[in-house]
């Protein structure tokens, strides 16, 4: 059961399809490990339902339903399908972009221990993976915009709390944190930001350039 | 690829707010079910609501095209509505209601009447098309096949309520917000806006755009969880 979850505004838009590629990673990823956003989602989905009942009908051509009729027979028709992929640490909707496990990921150090593998999305924003060996930190950082951090392994603490597998952090430009892993494993998370992190102190200058924002 | 934002006619914004399939609604009382608890929901039910399930329900076993073109009557002028919402010129709007509702025949196997309404799961269907077709971006989808998956300890309170109970509440609620919640929703969800998209529109600060979103949603699960 997960305890941290995406802020409201994040999972209406998510609903809506009006949420950006890099963002909605992290929340359909969350919601494998989280049914109460799976709940709520179902709910705001109905808002969408409603809302499309509500609008006026506005008459199609008179040849659409025709010409619509005449589509269905080529159609194939698809069935729920069965997914026997293999159980691993990354949910599904993140297979698509790093693949079925975490030993598929091609790392890059960052320095600290630290390891990142960036991944490709095409709104603009970050995504990236963050591999912090157990009971090590990542430089304290500020944010210019929002950050979102879906914990895949391990933990990390900070002071917001713990937060473990399934657990989304969502925290704003007004933060800053410094977010340590817990002992065990090391922590794997997915990690979503709208524009650079700012770190402080010496480090960071050093480590941002490779951080490549 | 075209650009659905360009445009960003909003001229559909607060000129039908309580336009509410009025004539489909019929205040009567629940009938009562017998697993149902002693919760007493007094709510519209929507005769028309339950008959849209069924032939969606009824397509999927029947493959039969009266019924198809039954949903499309309902459904394609609707979407053709919604799509030119959002400044889609009518002809693409017209072509992406067509595809949908081709989408609805090929997946309607797929459709649960348990899980959600016609109208929501049509949504649904929509949304993601006009993404396909307007956003150079994917959409990363929740599967709920995903071998990964943690499942509700217990059942959850909020999936409870019958269907038609929530669509009540959804309805309620969102004639209930303020002016500047539901603008902001609408834009979202009608015009499939984002943050800041919708901040840029209205000349808002984003801050402002994810609060009203926030407490639309808080009204939402409030409602819903009042009849629970
Ligand atoms: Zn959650």
């Amino acid at each position: 059961m997960t305890f941290h979850h995406p802020q409201e505004d994040i999972l209406m838009s998510y609903t809506a399809g009006a949420l950006g590629e890099s963002w909605s990673l992290a929340v359909a990823s969350h919601m494998t490990f989280c049914p109460e956003c799976r709940s709520s989602v179902a709910l705001v989905e109905e808002l969408g339902g409603f809302l499309l009942e509500e609008h006026d009908p506005v008459p199609l051509s008179e040849l659409a339903l025709t010409v619509a009729q005449e589509q269905l027979d080529l159609q194939a028709v698809e069935q729920v399908a069965i997914n026997s992929a293999v159980v691993s640490s990354i949910p599904v909707p993140l297979r698509d972009y790093i693949g079925d496990t975490v030993d598929e990921v091609k790392w890059q150090s960052i320095g600290g221990g630290v390891y990142q593998h960036l991944i490709s999305t095409q709104d603009g924003d970050q995504a990236r993976l963050l591999q912090i060996p157990a009971g090590k930190s990542v430089p304290e950082h500020g944010h210019g915009g929002r950050e979102l951090t879906l914990v895949l392994s391990g933990s990390f603490s900070d002071e917001n709390g713990e937060f473990v597998a399934g657990d989304i952090e969502d925290v704003s430009e007004e933060v800053t944190h410094q977010p340590l892993a817990g002992t065990g494993d090391n922590c794997i998370c997915l990690v979503v930001t709208d524009s650079a992190l700012k770190f402080k102190g010496l480090i960071p200058r050093f480590v941002q350039p490779f951080i490549s924002i | 690829m075209e650009q659905a934002h360009t445009t960003h006619n909003v001229g559909f914004l607060g000129q039908k707010e309580n336009n509410v399939i009025a004539g489909l609604l019929i205040g009567v009382e629940r009938p009562a079910r017998d697993e149902e608890k002693s919760k007493k929901v007094v709510t519209n039910i929507s005769l028309e609501r339950i008959k849209l399930n069924n032939l969606l329900v009824e397509l999927a076993s029947k493959r039969d095209k009266e019924v198809f073109s039954e949903l499309f009557s309902y459904f394609a002028p609707r979407l053709k509505s919604m799509l030119m919402g959002t400044g889609t010129d009518p002809e693409t709007a017209e072509e992406v209601a067509q595809e949908a509702m081709i989408s609805v025949w090929r997946k309607c196997e797929m459709y649960d009447s348990k899980k959600a309404s016609a109208s929501t799961w049509i949504f649904t269907i929509a949304r993601n098309l006009r993404i396909d077709r307007f956003r150079r971006e994917k959409r990363p989808e929740f599967d709920p096949n995903d071998p990964s998956l943690v499942p509700a300890a217990e059942p959850m309170a909020d999936d409870q309520l019958a269907l038609n109970d929530r669509k009540a509440v959804v309805e309620t609620a969102l004639n209930e917000l303020p002016d500047e919640q539901r603008e902001v929703v609408k834009l979202s969800f009608v015009a499939g806006l984002s943050h800041q998209e919708i901040a840029d529109q209205l000349s808002l600060p984003l801050g402002t755009v994810k609060s009203r979103l926030r407490l639309s949603f808080e009204k939402l699960r409030t409602s819903l969880r009042s009849q629970i």
